[in-house]
Order: structure tokens, then C-alpha cells, then sequence
């Protein structure tokens, strides 16, 4: 017999004992994290999340986490242990966690695994991701119009397909109300490194851009922002509301409690199925930050619309006519852009200078 | 679906229609010589800051790999001293108050317990960067009390020179302070003559009557508080924030730069500057547009310290360097 | 007045005992770190140290530590003939990942054959790339004086950086939907180096056996030891011994550049799986901690490699049950080694209470 077996034998046996108990039964969460918790963005939203679900359902359910564990061996270990002391549903909060998710849940079929950002999924295994390009189109759409330089500073973290989106989509909707608008992105390669954003931004102020975009997570940017001065900011993964209304002027906040309260529910009331999810403004999983009022009351009238009408579907981030940066046609008229192109984008839309690291 | 890469090419800025730029490669006017020297300065700070204290253990004879260690330290507690007092010069105070005690564990470890520097430093660092991290638990996310620049009146008006020297905040003109006082008591002092000599031969100097261990020790805690003090401005100033590892490696290039320097105070101010220059212009080439792949560019400035290193080979170390003292009787 | 006294040898009594009176007392400075956290030290103490071992799931966990004690081994023992020598090679986490990205591209370069000597082919590589990278140092040592501590260093941060630019370049996986790392090895029949996942069993755990083994005989028995220990002892004595110096630093980097880039191999291929920007965990560094535990004496390094191993899985384990901080497990590493450092002074001095003359 092999571990293997014994394993799901032991699981299979103890999920059988507790079913008859199911009331009693405490849910266990575990979170996987890639980063602290005190991050300020991207972690630090999935643990608002994760206390989200222990508000909402008390003791019925137990939730254990680790923070900043790195992608790979370490990570399989430590998703093997929560199994191991029990949880019944496990989130992995990075994209880099995807084999070793699929590793584990092969081994803890009776488990449950939702992973962020990925794509791979089993039985057990569910995807989620969040529309941040449509957040990424309401902070272009005020950038455009708040510039005076007509040069916006991103700061791109890694150059996969989700990044390039959001560029895309910023770009695309800064351009609409600002034709003169030109982006230039640095890659900082890392998605929270204080001290690499603070360079990257205050370059990119230095060569002349008075808007900063940012894939990256930390503040930093924004408190550099603030000691240049006239530079406009967004907050990125969660509000950073502390350096509004200015430099800070909105922000894109990931919220990931909706989710997490449905899915745990899921487990608990037995509905659970593996699926894939991929909710924007709409569904309440992308939210923007309250725009300051350093912001003129007409672009934030048509910030708001924008945001309103991708909330009720009524309008597509990426609609055409779009070109793609060599000039060829992508969408056409009305067009607007699928699920598995944007999935797999690799390619900046026309008027965008430069090239994708490769 | 999936384009290669060779479909890509580099296009102009397609802008409004009356914008005369063309198709171009990139654009370099967009890089500011004038803001690109003042950051230079500013990103040469923290590796000149915990460099000079290096080169005053080196000369005393001492090899302390900690420094990573040390400046890592430094950036905690000037960071929650900085936090919890409200004021960044408390802040920098209680850096180098923190980077001392950290370099006298290692002090005592070495010159009193004789352990080998080489390990005994390592262990620093890897002690250093664990009791940093854990003493910021905490502190992650907030905000140091800000730190602004001083507009020097008069000399800052300077066309040209005055933004590039005369805008920056007040720690780089202590850094500039403390190596031209370094200088000045290694090469004016005899004091600094005795350190130099404990540095160059430990046997022939105790013969002599110095107390070796006691400068050494003195020395140590000095370069630990230098330490401190860069660490600290990584997290006061540059940043500003707290993040555990920030230092990211530039304890290690401070030792790189004091071999560069050949144990020479000025020398070393220049090595500061080349280094944070290459850091500095390697991101300004990124944003402009160049066609180099980041992750090149992102190596130069180690490539550069190799490079610089195997030049600057000529130097002469303190003959004592790295060797255990121990006194026979 | 305590003084110390210069023995006539090293004490072999305390050889023996110092790392064990290390351990202890990192467990006791430990215990009260602990209890300053806010946490049962005793309870914390068991959890790191006990329970990968004895405790009630420790059938996963007692495996894990093969897995992570292997590439802690395999560079330890490499670097041990350096640092014995006087060689100081800081630079084995860029060697590992230069020995991964090698032995990972000769695998992917033959993805999707299916050959038996593909595996040995990319250990070979693996080893190379780890070899030609610590040559760097070596021959800028040996030519130029470079000092080889920093020029290794160094180019651990290239190599970051090159690992960056194949994980989203050159060897991005085709089929991985733009996302960047490249093909999982471990599920490459050919390419894996697994041999019994459940059991902790991979080639690098074999490896790491081996290269104790052979250490070991080396090292006692052979010529080229006797040089090493020579060397690092007195390097006067050793160039009348006839020891050529500028060849015993290229081969000892080279040792420890091969084992190296092994290890690194055997990891992306195993329990790793990809070539991914965050690939290296800093085994290249925690492996020096190893080395200096073990007394750079290959069965000491076995021991100590457990033990590092212990302390990581003991440490993840309090971390998610008890909800320590990952921090204060690298703060309990750093303290072992420091202990280490501390009471290693009895191995070679004695104290004496009085009088003497001091510094």
C-alpha cells in the first residue's frame, strides 16, 4: 500500500465519520499566502477576506493561514500540512502556487482547493481571478484627463498576461479622452518590493510623467509621488486611502469577501463544484476606491458612469475599434474582445512604444 | 492566436497628428542629466553610509561580513524608534545605536571569543535579517514622519550645480561629512595612526603596548552604527517604508565598493557614486524606451562592481586583515 | 580576570560536544524568544524540533526532510573543501541556480523524447554550469587577486537575474498560457529526478549520500585531502608540501561550483518542478550555516543538514498551527550558528580564572 492510499483511505474514513456529524461539524479555511499580511495589497486583501468569513459565520468555521510562503516545494509542504490537520477548503493566493495545488488536491481528492489566478483545474480544484483590467479602464479614463504632462508612468510588475491587460485597458481609455497621451512603463519584476517601486516611480516622474499606474503593491509609489509633488497616484489592490484625496485620487480594491463567504458556504451546505470564475466591477470582486475631490466634478461624474456601466454590463472594457500594436486589426467596430484572448494576452494594443520583456 | 515575439517591433510615439517625432528607437531626451546626477547622489547614499564604517573596521584589521546584517537592523530601528518618536533624527539616532550593538555581538564574538570572522559575519547577516524581520512585525504598511529635503539658500539656486548638489536632504551631507572625517583622522590623527597600525600588524602593535582588541572593538561598533545609519536611510528617506529584507543586497556592495576604494576614503566616495550611478541610470534607460532587456540591465550594476573589482585589484589590504589576534601573553 | 589559553591541540571532547551545547542553547534562547512572542515555548520547542519526527503526521514529514536536507547537503559538502582550505565561496546559491537553468535546458531543449540518457545527461549539465560559473571567481582569483568572496556574491545577483530572464523568456513553457516558468520536469518522465515521491527519495537525496561518503574517504584518506587540511592550517606548509595554491582554489571552487549546480539540478527536476523567477530559496546560503554546523566534516555536515532540515519543517509546522512568525525561525537559525561560533572557542582555548596579561 502506498502513502497515497493510505491517505485517501484515512480521508475517505474521516470525511464518512464526520459526515454523520455534520452539523457539529466545524469548517476549517486555510489560506496560503505569498506574502505578509501587513503588505497593505494584494495579501493583506485576502486576509480581509479570510476575517470576512470568520465574521460571517462565526464558529462554525475555523480558519488557519501562512503568510509569505514561497512558490514551489515549500509551498506544496504547507498546503500537504493543512490538509493533513483537516481544513476542508483551501485558497492559494498566488499564481505561482498552481502545480503544487494540483499536487496536493490529486492526493486529498475529499479536500477542496480554489486557486488565484491560475488556470489549471481538477475535481476539486476551482479557479478565480478577478476583472482588473475594468478598474484598470476607469483609472485611464481619469488619468487621460487629469494629466498635464501627457506622459502616465506604470509600473508593470511582470510582463504575463494580466499585467498587459490592465496596460491595455489603461492606455485604451486614457487615449479615448486624451489622444496625446503617451505611456511609459517600467518593469519592476517583483509584485511588492518598497524600495524598487520608490525608484521606478520617482524615474518615471523624473522623465516627465505626472500620473503613476502601478501592477505593484506597496505605497511606495505613492509616498514618492507625494514628495515630487503635482504627481497623481491610484491605489493598487486595496485603497491606500491614507495618501488621499492627493496624491491618491481612486484606486482599484480587490475584494475577495464575496467570494470567499460564497465558496465556504458552498463547502459547507455540500453545493461545492469545481469551477471558474472571473468576476469584475459587477459582481463586487473589483471595487473602485471613493474618487477624491482633487478631481474635477465632471471627470468624476464620467469616472462614475464608466465604472456604472461596467458594472451592469452594458459596456466592455476592451470594445473595438482596437488595433493591435503592429497595426493589424484585433477588434473590429462594436467588437468587443473574448474571454480567452484576454486570458492569454500578449500583445500591447496600437500606440503603445515599446516592447513585451521576453 | 499567440504572436512571437518577432512580430514586434518598436514603433514610434504614435501621437497627436501634428507631434513631429517619427518613428525612432527610443527616446533619451526624455532622461534629465541634471535629475539623474541629484538621484545619483541620493542612491549613493546607503551603500557610501555603511561602506565608510566597513573601511574603518577593515583598516583596524577586522573582516565584517555582517553588514547586510547591520544595515538591515538599522532600518528597523531607525524605522520604529523614527514611528514611535515622531522625528527621523531620533529615528537615524536610534539606527546606529541599533547597528552597534548589533556589530559589538559580533565584536565580542571574534575578538574575545576568537571565532572565525568570515562565519562569525555570515551569521550576522542571516541573524540580523531574522531579528529584523521579526522586530517589524509589526510596522509593515506604515508611514516613517517625513524627512525633507533642505533647499540650501543661495548655493541651491546655482543653475545646473545647485539642484544636482545643493537640494538633497540632510543625511547625504552627513555621509559626505563622515567620510571626510574619516579621512581626515586615519590620515591626520594619531589615533587614527594607532588604528592603522593595529590594522597592518596586530602582534607588532600590542608589542608596542596598544590595546588591539579594545580599538578593533571600537572600531567595529563604529562601522556597525555607519551601518545602521544606511540602513536607515533606506527606510526614512529613500522608500520611505519598512519592508522586511529591503536592503535587498547593498550591505554586500558596500563591501564590494570598500575593496573597490583600496581601503581609501575618497576613493570610495567615487565607488558609491559609480555604483548608485549605474543602479540609477539603468532604470532611467528602462523607462525611456531602450531595447535592452530589463533583466540585463538590472545586472549591470553587479556585473559593473566585477568588473571595477578585478581592476582595482591593485590595492593594498591592512595586512592584518581577517587574521585572528591573539594575544600570547 | 577570565583569560583564555591556547591549547596544544584541539580538544576532541569538545570537537564532539560543542554543537550539541549549541543546539541546547538556541533551544533554551529560543524557548524564551518564544515565550516573549507570546507562545508556549515548550509547546513551540517540541513542535520545531520533535514533531516532524514524532508526531502523529510525521509519516509526510520525516520524507520532507530528505527533500530539504538534500541540496543542504550536497552544497555543504562542496563547500567544505573550499572553506577547509581557506577558499571562501559565498557565491553557491548563484552556482545552484546556474546548474538548474543548464541542466533544466538540456531537458527542455530534448522535451518530448522519451531516452533514458536524458536524465544523465542533464545531471552532467547541471554540474557543469555550476563548475563554469564558480570558475569565474576562480580564475579572476587566481589571474587578477580578485577577492573571491565578492566577486561570487556577485554573481549570485546575475544569476537572479538570468534565472528571471529564462522563467519569462527563453525558457517560458509554450503551452503555459503567456504565463511565465517553464515546463514542469517533474512530470517529464525522462527529465524527473524523483525516484519515490512518497518517500522522499530523488536523485540529489542519493547524491547527497554519496558525496558524504566520498567526502569523507577524501578527505581522510586520500592525497588531495590531506592538502586541503593542510592548506587551511597553515598555507606556508602546504606550498613546501608542493601545493600548487592557485590550483587547489580552482579546484576546490570547482568542487563546490559542480556540487552545487547539482543540487540546483536535482531540485528543478524534483521537487521544484519549473524554472520559475522565485526558484532559489537561499539553499546556497542556509548550506554555509550547514557547513560551519557540521565542522566541515562530512558526517557532521549530514547531521547538520538534518538538523537545518528540521528547523524548516519543524518552523512551517508552528507556523501554521501555533501562528508563529516566519521570522523568528531564521532568527532561531542565525542563533544556532552563533552558538555554534561561541562555544566553539573551548574546542581550542581553555579558560583560566586570574591573572594573565590581555589585549
Amino acid at each position: 500500500m502506498t502513502i497515497k492510499s493510505i491517505l485517501a483511505a484515512a480521508i475517505v474514513a474521516a470525511g464518512a465519520a464526520t459526515g454523520v456529524y455534520a452539523d457539529a461539524h466545524q469548517t476549517k479555511v486555510g489560506f496560503v499566502y505569498v506574502g505578509p499580511i501587513g503588505d497593505g495589497g494584494w495579501t493583506y486583501e485576502h486576509d480581509k477576506g479570510r476575517l470576512a468569513v470568520e465574521a460571517e459565520f462565526g464558529d462554525s468555521v475555523e480558519t488557519v493561514y501562512v503568510e509569505s510562503v514561497p512558490e514551489g516545494p515549500d509551498a506544496e509542504r504547507v498546503m500537504t500540512q493543512m490538509a493533513l490537520q483537516g481544513a476542508d477548503l483551501i485558497f492559494t493566493t498566488s499564481f505561482g502556487y498552481m502545480d503544487p495545488t494540483i499536487n496536493v488536491a490529486a492526493k486529498f481528492p475529499d479536500v477542496k482547493f480554489e486557486h488565484a489566478t491560475g488556470f489549471k483545474r481538477a475535481d476539486n480544484v476551482s479557479t478565480y481571478s478577478a476583472r482588473f483590467y475594468e478598474g484598470r479602464a476607469v483609472q485611464g479614463h481619469i488619468a487621460g484627463q487629469m494629466t498635464k504632462s501627457n506622459i502616465v508612468g506604470y509600473i508593470g510588475s511582470f510582463p504575463i498576461p494580466e499585467v498587459i491587460r490592465g496596460i491595455n485597458s489603461a492606455y485604451l481609455h486614457a487615449k479615448e479622452v486624451n489622444p496625446d497621451i503617451e505611456f511609459k512603463i517600467v518593469w519592476a519584476y517583483t509584485w511588492f518590493d518598497p524600495a524598487k517601486e520608490a525608484e521606478a516611480a520617482t524615474v518615471l516622474i523624473e522623465q516627465g510623467a505626472d500620473v503613476i499606474l502601478q501592477h505593484t503593491d506597496s505605497t511606495a509609489p505613492q509616498a514618492a509621488a507625494q514628495s515630487a509633488g503635482d504627481v497623481v497616484t491610484f491605489g493598487q489592490a486595496s485603497d491606500m486611502a491614507e495618501f488621499g484625496p492627493f496624491p491618491r485620487v481612486s484606486s482599484i480594491i480587490d475584494d475577495w469577501a464575496p467570494y470567499y463567504i460564497a465558496r465556504t458556504k458552498a463547502v459547507m451546505d455540500g453545493t461545492w463544484t469545481s469551477t471558474d470564475t472571473w468576476d469584475g466591477i459587477g459582481a463586487g470582486m473589483v471595487g473602485i476606491g471613493e474618487i477624491s475631490d482633487a478631481v474635477p466634478a465632471e471627470i468624476k461624474a464620467s469616472a462614475e458612469a464608466l465604472r456604472d456601466s461596467l458594472s451592469d454590463g452594458s459596456y466592455h472594457a476592451f470594445t473595438g475599434p482596437v488595433n493591435k500594436q503592429d497595426g493589424s486589426a484585433w477588434l473590429a467596430d462594436g467588437e468587443t474582445a473574448d474571454d480567452g484572448t484576454l486570458a492569454g494576452m500578449n500583445f500591447y494594443v496600437e500606440g503603445i512604444t515599446g516592447d513585451i520583456p521576453q | 492566436m499567440h504572436e512571437t515575439c518577432n512580430d514586434w517591433q518598436i514603433y514610434g510615439l504614435d501621437a497627436g497628428m501634428d507631434d513631429p517625432r517619427g518613428d525612432r528607437v527610443m527616446d533619451l531626451s526624455s532622461i534629465n542629466p541634471i535629475l539623474l546626477l541629484a538621484s545619483l547622489m541620493v542612491a549613493a547614499t546607503p551603500i557610501l553610509l555603511a561602506a565608510i564604517g566597513e573601511l574603518v573596521v577593515e583598516r583596524a584589521g577586522v573582516l565584517n561580513l555582517g553588514v547586510e546584517g547591520m544595515m538591515i537592523t538599522g532600518a528597523v530601528c531607525g524605522f520604529v524608534v523614527a514611528v514611535g518618536t515622531g522625528s527621523p533624527w531620533l529615528g537615524f539616532g536610534g539606527a546606529a545605536v541599533g547597528g552597534a550593538i548589533l556589530a559589538l555581538l559580533f565584536g565580542v564574538l571574534t575578538q574575545y571569543l576568537l571565532s572565525n570572522q568570515v562565519a562569525t559575519g555570515l551569521a550576522l547577516t542571516l541573524f540580523g535579517l531574522g531579528l529584523s524581520a521579526l522586530i517589524g512585525q509589526g510596522y509593515i504598511g506604515i508611514k516613517a514622519p517625513s524627512f525633507p529635503d533642505w533647499h540650501i539658500p543661495l548655493l541651491g539656486d546655482i543653475p545646473v550645480i545647485g539642484p544636482i548638489i545643493f537640494q538633497h536632504d540632510p543625511m547625504v551631507y552627513v555621509g559626505l561629512m563622515i567620510v571626510g572625517a574619516t579621512w581626515w583622522f586615519l590620515n591626520k590623527t594619531q589615533s587614527g595612526l594607532v588604528l592603522r597600525a593595529v590594522g597592518e600588524n596586530h602582534d607588532a602593535a600590542h608589542a608596542l603596548g596598544y590595546k588591539v582588541i579594545r580599538i578593533r572593538l571600537m572600531a567595529i561598533m563604529f562601522g556597525g552604527a555607519c551601518a545602521g545609519l544606511g540602513g536607515a536611510y533606506l527606510s526614512l528617506v529613500r522608500v520611505p517604508q519598512w519592508t522586511e529584507g529591503m536592503t535587498a543586497g547593498a550591505g554586500w556592495i558596500a563591501l564590494a565598493i570598500v575593496v573597490f576604494a583600496g581601503w581609501k576614503p575618497w576613493r570610495l566616495l567615487l565607488g558609491a557614486y559609480l555604483f548608485g550611478g549605474v543602479t540609477v541610470l539603468q532604470l532611467n534607460l528602462q523607462a525611456a524606451g531602450l531595447a535592452i532587456p530589463v533583466e540585463y540591465l538590472s545586472m549591470s550594476p553587479y556585473l559593473a562592481t566585477i568588473v571595477v573589482l578585478v581592476i582595482m585589484s591593485a590595492g593594498r589590504a591592512p595586512g592584518s586583515l581577517g587574521r585572528i589576534f591573539h594575544a600570547s601573553r | 580576570m577570565i583569560t583564555l589559553e591556547k591549547r596544544a591541540g584541539p580538544s576532541r571532547a569538545w570537537a564532539l560536544a560543542t554543537p550539541v551545547l549549541a543546539v541546547v542553547l538556541t533551544m533554551i534562547v529560543g524557548g524564551v524568544l518564544f515565550a516573549a512572542l507570546g507562545k508556549n515555548p515548550l509547546e513551540t520547542i517540541r513542535t520545531i524540533f520533535f514533531d516532524p519526527l514524532f508526531s502523529e503526521f510525521a509519516f509526510y514529514y520525516r520524507p520532507q526532510l530528505l527533500i530539504k536536507g538534500a541540496p543542504l547537503v550536497l552544497i555543504a559538502i562542496g563547500l567544505s573543501f573550499g572553506f577547509r582550505a581557506g577558499v571562501w565561496n559565498i557565491g553557491a546559491e548563484g552556482q545552484y541556480i546556474i546548474g538548474a537553468i543548464c541542466g533544466a535546458g538540456v531537458g527542455l531543449a530534448l522535451y518530448p523524447m522519451e531516452l533514458r540518457l536524458i536524465f544523465p545527461l542533464m545531471v552532467i549539465a547541471g554540474a557543469l554550469g555550476g563548475w563554469a560559473w564558480a570558475m569565474i571567481p576562480g580564475v579572476l582569483r587566481v589571474k587578477f587577486g580578485t577577492n573571491e568572496i565578492l566577486v561570487s556574491l556577485m554573481l549570485v545577483y546575475v544569476a537572479e537575474q538570468l534565472l528571471a530572464s529564462m522563467a519569462l523568456g527563453a525558457m517560458r513553457n509554450p503551452e503555459g498560457m503567456g504565463f511565465p516558468g517553464s515546463r514542469n520536469l517533474a512530470q517529464y518522465p525522462s527529465a524527473t529526478s524523483w525516484i519515490n515521491e512518497s518517500v522522499g527519495m530523488h536523485w540529489g537525496v542519493v547524491t547527497a549520500f554519496i558525496a558524504v561518503i566520498f567526502a569523507y574517504v577524501i578527505l581522510a584518506r586520500h592525497m588531495f585531502g590531506f592538502q586541503v587540511r593542510l592548506t587551511g592550517q597553515s598555507p606556508r606548509a602546504a606550498g613546501f608540501a608542493g601545493v600548487n595554491p592557485s590550483r587547489m582554489i580552482l579546484i576546490c571552487l570547482g568542487i563546490s561550483g559542480a556540487l552545487a549546480g547539482m543540487a540546483g539540478l536535482f531540485e528543478v527536476a524534483g521537487p521544484a518542478g519549473q524554472i520559475s523567477i522565485d526558484f532559489n530559496v537561499g539553499y546556497g546560503f542556509t548550506a554555509i550555516i550547514v557547513a560551519f554546523l557540521g565542522r566541515l566534516h562530512p558526517v557532521g555536515i549530514l547531521l547538520a543538514g538534518g538538523l537545518m532540515a528540521l528547523t524548516y519543517i519543524g518552523g512551517e509546522i508552528a507556523q501554521s498551527n501555533l501562528g508563529l512568525p516566519g521570522a523568528a525561525i531564521q532568527l532561531l537559525q542565525g542563533m544556532l550558528l552563533f552558538f555554534l561560533l561561541a562555544v566553539d572557542v573551548l574546542t581550542n582555548y581553555r579558560i583560566r580564572f586570574g591573572q594573565g596579561a590581555h589585549a
